[in-house]
């Protein structure tokens, strides 16, 4: 698994993947693409489809219809090894919807994550951080 | 001839939401179009019951992120229509320049989708960095890029400085050469022209019976902006123009939005520049019992809540309607007839937001699958390169 | 035409039908009338008065169940609503959507979020809620109980 991760680490591609959001936190995650904060210099993109994912960007607060695609996508579609990364609070606990008849669990119940994003949206700074982070995190490991 | 059915989503590269849609194609055109919702239903309505009146704003202003302001500014005009009771001078003009401040941005956003889904990745990457530029003046402004947290019953909860005004003002002047340059790049672009013209058309009948609203709307002919049939905040008091054409394609509903960028850029200089002092709040003390119906206009049509008190500090009922929810069924009056290259940008133009349209919080025949969605993408950048090459345009 | 004169016109026109009116301000008209001439009613105000339909509002309002449709004038700045009280046993009312299309999705919705029928709706499936929620749960009403024992209702901190 380090030959493969460590090649990944070099240019990770990203796929982002809403679970029932308000759609700040997916405008955020464009946002860094965009010319003024460019995570491509990183060797950062956007996949153009689930299968050439190596990490996967989940907001949203983990609406019932969507969490039936999602647990099917992270176990059968998404190529191994995948980080997960929760970018924004409904992603994290569901924030202000955890009372929501349509929303029951947050989305560590579902699938394991690796890294939690805080902020509501968090800016596109604290989102380069937070996956700089992860890179680090997981150099520190192999 | 065999039909067979193509689904697009629902989590799909490029639109950030998820939804379901599912054409039904007979060779390359479409006969029918389905769309399936419910993937960002969060029971906001629910929600509110549990909240107080002004706790609400907070979950009201994150049912959308691109039309944050709308949906504060039509809730609180409705508990404000419960009393009934008008908020000072000075907070009308303050909701008036957020919520112009973030139509420019929202149509912005849109146009940079646009382009990428046309081919046009020069496009996206000139108008979502001219966007920085008016989240600059909104962060100036109200502290934050975009839930901006600014209305309350009664007023708004933070002032504008006054020394910050004369910056907001640079900036957004800043932004107008470029907007010049690619208004011109593509109004007169022979490309686009070709690619946009006669697809997609939503007639004026068709437009009235669907209660279709905003761009979508004034493309076809129909002249309905709630800025002007009734207007609110400070719209009344400065000079502007409603933008109505009406060819009702694609054409049509992309000059609209370009417009409209030029006619909120006039309107928030001149509230910025005329803005009287004042009080801010009336610091209301309790709602009576009653019903309220307060509206706005979002960047992509009117906004609609209702809200029911019986007296206690929270709402019995409170009933959201945003403007994606009277949009969207349009698509089974455009769709039809048109090519699947075509499909893409038909859809896109309406400006689809599915997180207000299921706040509160299309059909899966599965048929074979010849393409996916990022097909479909494919094809409309493909039919863009064909037409350059016949127009010899490198 | 000018807004008392609209108003006197419906005045008349459903004279027996009409079970409050509420003149509340310039603005706001609020008519109560019978569920049975409501979509007489509706295309009168939509097609004759030529008003836009903006939405219908179901709400449970413990005795009875309402809905409010509302319609508004443009030229005049005048909003209608037209309320109808319905029994909480057998909810029902004539479907609008063969007249407004516009009015298709909202009673698609409050059918799955009330329980309310509409008779000669065309199509009357499941807009938001997933497939595995049970039949006959409402949300909004206001007796709806969690029904979903592995839901997590706390933050964990």
């Amino acid at each position: 698994m380090s030959v493969t991760l460590k090649a990944l680490l070099k240019s990770p591609w990203v796929f982002h993947l809403s679970t029932g959001s308000c759609n700040n936190c997916d405008i955020e995650i464009l946002d860094c693409l965009t010319p003024r904060f460019d995570i491509e210099r990183f060797g950062m993109k956007l996949a153009g489809s689930i299968r050439h994912a190596d990490v996967l960007l989940v907001t949203g607060s983990c609406n019932r219809k969507s969490m039936v695609r999602v647990k099917n996508i992270y176990e059968e579609q998404v190529p191994k090894p995948c980080v997960v990364v929760a970018v924004g609070e409904c992603s994290m606990s569901r924030g202000m919807f955890v009372h929501s008849y349509n929303c029951p669990m947050p989305l560590d119940k579902y699938i394991p994550v690796d890294v939690y994003i805080p902020g509501c949206p968090p800016k596109p700074e604290a989102i380069i951080a937070g996956v700089v982070k992860l890179i680090t995190k997981l150099k520190g490991t192999l | 001839m065999q039909k067979s059915v193509i689904s697009i989503g629902p989590f799909h590269p490029l639109q950030e939401e998820p939804e379901h849609f599912s054409l039904t194609v007979e060779g390359e055109t479409v006969v029918d179009v389905d769309v399936e919702i419910g993937y960002n239903h969060r029971g906001i309505e629910k929600l509110s019951e549990r909240r107080n009146f002004e706790q609400s704003t907070f979950v009201i202003e994150r049912i959308c992120g691109i039309c944050s302001t709308s949906h504060p500014f039509a809730y609180t005009r409705a508990v404000e229509d419960i009393i009934p009771v008008v908020v000072p001078e000075r907070a009308q003009y303050i909701r008036t320049i957020i919520a112009e401040g973030e139509r420019i941005h929202s149509h912005l956003l849109w146009y940079g989708l646009a382009g990428h889904f046309l081919g046009y990745n020069t496009v996206y990457m000139w108008m979502w960095r001219l966007r920085e530029e008016i989240l600059d003046v909104m962060e100036i402004l109200s502290g934050n890029r975009n839930s901006y947290a600014m209305f309350k019953p009664g007023g708004v909860r933070r002032d504008i400085n006054a020394d910050d005004i004369p910056l907001a003002l640079k900036k957004i002047d800043s932004i107008i050469p470029t907007l010049d340059r690619l208004k011109k790049a593509i109004l007169d672009d022979p490309v686009l022209h070709a690619r946009l013209k006669g697809i997609g058309i939503l007639s004026k009948e068709e437009a009235i019976n669907y209660c279709a609203l905003g761009p979508t709307s004034r493309a076809s002919g129909v002249d309905r902006d709630v800025r002007k049939n009734a207007p609110y905040g400070a719209y009344d008091k400065v000079d502007w123009d409603m933008i109505v054409t009406d060819s009702g394609d694609v054409w049509g509903k992309a000059v609209v939005r370009l417009l409209e960028i030029y006619e909120s850029i006039k309107i928030m200089k001149s509230c910025l520049q005329q803005i009287p002092s004042g009080e801010i709040d009336l610091k209301l003390k309790s709602i009576p019992p009653g019903e309220g119906i307060g509206a706005a206009e979002a960047p992509r049509g009117e906004t609609f809540h209702y809200v029911r008190s019986d007296g206690t500090n929270r709402p019995v009922r409170h009933k959201v309607r945003a403007p994606t929810f009277m949009n969207l069924p349009t698509c089974k009056a455009t769709v039809p007839g048109s090519s699947i290259s075509d499909a893409a940008i038909i859809l896109a133009s309406i400006d689809p937001c599915y997180c207000c349209t299921e706040r509160m919080a299309v059909c899966t025949p599965e048929g074979d699958r010849i393409c996916t969605g990022k097909d479909l993408i494919m094809m409309s950048r493909e039919k863009t390169a064909k037409i350059k090459r016949e127009m010899g345009i490198p | 035409m000018t807004r008392d004169a609209v108003l006197q016109d419906l005045k008349g026109k459903f004279r027996e039908d009409i079970l409050d009116f509420s003149d509340k301000s310039p603005k706001r008209v609020y008519i109560e009338i019978k569920p049975e001439v409501l979509v007489p009613a509706a295309t009168y105000i939509f097609k004759d008065l030529g008003a836009r339909f903006h939405i219908a509002s179901g709400l449970d309002a413990r005795t009875h169940l309402e809905i409010l449709y509302h319609f508004s004038i443009e030229t005049m700045n005048l909003l209608i609503s037209l309320r109808v009280k319905l029994d909480k046993k057998n909810p029902k009312v004539d479907s609008l959507a063969n007249v407004i299309k516009g009015a298709n999705w909202i009673e698609r919705e409050i059918h799955e979020l009330l329980g309310i029928d509409f008779p000669g709706h065309p199509d009357l499936h499941r807009l938001l809620l997933a497939r595995e929620w049970p039949e006959g749960v409402y949300p909004l009403r206001a007796d709806y109980k969690e029904w979903d024992k592995k839901a997590i209702r706390d933050r964990g901190v």
